[in-house]
């Protein structure tokens, strides 16, 4: 009981989302259905954060190594969760100036807003901009054009990059327009609408069969992997 | 000391050297946020603007935030000569953030904006979202209330099996949407986009250019699929058509490559105006 009634109920619910494409009187259900995924996703996210807490609050109460930093984590995972559920700083509605918790919780000036602009958004973008430098000295060790394959990839991406820029164009200005595939913009074009969207649609076709056939394999109960162990 | 601590102090006199001397070459105020009062505008109470603007004011709050976010972006750029106290906090704080951001995001605009807003429409009305139109209580949103709340059963000894209804309803919803979605949005379509003329005519004339190009797309796509086809051995024929798939995926995989490094200096930039601009003010601003 304890694993058929979780397959029968994922099998259900699959087969609902199915029907509903090709039936559509089951289109209310889909929606319903959806919506209850979100529901569930959302409770979910409480569930995260939760396990984030108690795992930080452990580390600190065993004086793990570097325990400093979950105190740090568990203050700022506080701090923001108790901002952002109590609206704090934020304005309410326009239109509905007498309901305080009328108003968005990103609404600008408001606490939640602050953090996310002055706080989580420089972060992330700083840690993204990182992969820069990791990109660049990982292209060093990678393409040593040890093989024909490898060439490809390092001429391709130095074209591809040249191309988007005005260094391209200047570089090969001096060929005839007669030649396009001769300048290193038209070779540009030319693998970007040819080769890149041949590799990109036999990718997508490989990946449409592969969730496809787990898919199916999910809602005939075959693939139980996801019910976990005991 | 050792030698990365002296480094490490170096690194953190040369900047604060760094900012003594903007401060004391500037002409005008700098790592500043200044904002103007808007009236007749509810929309906004304070709108930021130059500095130069007459009946400005200094916000607080939005300078303490810009001092923050560029001690944030150094402390990341830090990660550069080597990991480091300054990193490992803006690290710490941006896990703590993120899951309580997510948290907040999940919470008023589903668990408030979906499930309690069909619930409870009237008290939701009057209490966080007065625009909802009026409706009766929805007592089936109580059924991914209930599943949602069993999720938490897997925190209590002997009861993680109750944690599989929700999951069985988040694996069974993902897996039906998605197999029709990616055989129809991906399978489907590619395949429809891929049955091209391979002998093009343009006004009655023979089209070589856009003859050629078809032909090229649908060899190169049947080639990279040969190469995906792992029933075969890929052996003579079959393994030469899909080496050429192997160079195909790689002109696919370099051009990727190239759009990466582009996307990732793209924000590498944007953050250095952030630094220059908005916090040290050395480039000119862009605000209204």
């Amino acid at each position: 009981m304890q694993r058929i009634i979780p397959m029968l109920l994922t099998s259900i619910v699959g087969v609902i989302a199915i029907a509903s494409y090709f039936v559509p009187v089951a289109q209310p259900f889909q929606d319903r259905v959806e919506e209850w995924f979100l529901i569930v996703a959302a409770i979910a996210m409480v569930l995260g954060a939760a396990s984030l807490l108690l795992h930080h609050l452990k580390a600190i109460s065993n004086q793990e190594a570097g325990w400093g930093y979950s105190a740090v984590t568990v203050a700022a995972l506080v701090i923001t969760t108790t901002v952002g559920l109590l609206k704090l700083g934020a304005p309410p509605d326009l239109k509905h100036p007498e309901l305080a918790w009328s108003g968005s919780y990103l609404a600008e000036g408001g606490g939640a807003w602050w953090i996310y602009t002055y706080v989580m958004s420089p972060i992330v973008a700083t840690m993204f901009s990182l992969l820069a430098f990791y990109v660049a000295s990982a292209a060093f060790r990678a393409f040593r054009a040890r093989n024909f394959e490898a060439m490809l990839l390092l001429g391709t991406a130095l074209i591809v990059l040249l191309g988007r820029t005005s260094d391209g164009t200047w570089l090969t200005s001096g060929v005839p327009a007669d030649y396009p595939l001769a300048t290193i913009p038209g070779l540009n074009v030319l693998i970007m609408s040819v080769f890149n969207t041949a590799g990109q649609r036999a990718i997508m076709i490989g990946i449409a069969l592969g969730v496809a056939a787990t898919s199916l394999r999910i809602l005939l109960g075959l693939d139980r992997s996801y019910l976990g162990g005991d | 000391m050792s030698r990365e601590s002296q480094i490490g102090v170096a690194i953190v006199l040369l900047l604060l050297s760094g900012l003594l001397l903007r401060a004391a070459l500037a002409d005008q105020p700098w790592g500043v946020v200044t904002v103007l009062p808007v009236e007749n505008d509810p929309a906004e109470a304070v709108r930021e603007v130059s500095p130069e603007t007459p009946g400005v004011q200094v916000s607080v709050a939005r300078t303490t935030g810009l001092w923050l976010a560029a001690f944030f972006t150094l402390a990341c750029y830090s990660y550069l000569y080597k990991d480091n106290p300054a990193y490992k906090l803006t690290e710490s704080i941006i896990v703590g953030v993120s899951a309580g951001y997510w948290l907040t995001a999940s919470f008023w605009d589903v668990i408030v904006g979906k499930a309690l807003a069909r619930l409870m429409p009237e008290q939701m009305r009057a209490w966080a979202l007065p625009n909802l139109d009026p409706a009766d209580p929805d007592f089936l949103t109580l059924v991914p209330l209930t599943l949602g709340a069993l999720l938490f059963a897997r925190l209590i000894p002997g009861g993680a099996w109750l944690a599989r209804w929700p999951l069985a309803l988040i694996v069974g919803t993902t897996a039906g949407l998605k197999l029709v979605l990616y055989l129809d949005g991906d399978f489907v379509s590619q395949i429809r986009n891929t049955i091209l003329p391979l002998v093009v005519f343009n006004d009655n004339a023979f089209d070589l250019d856009g003859s050629a190009r078809n032909i090229l797309l649908v060899t190169s796509v049947l080639c990279c699929l040969t190469y995906f086809y792992f029933s075969v051995e890929h052996r003579g024929a079959v393994g030469r058509v899909s080496r050429c798939g192997i160079w195909v995926l790689m002109i696919t995989f370099g051009s990727s490559f190239a759009f990466t490094v582009m996307g990732r200096i793209t924000l590498l930039t944007m953050r250095l105006e952030f630094l220059f601009r908005d916090w040290l003010g050395l480039l000119p601003p862009n605000v209204s």
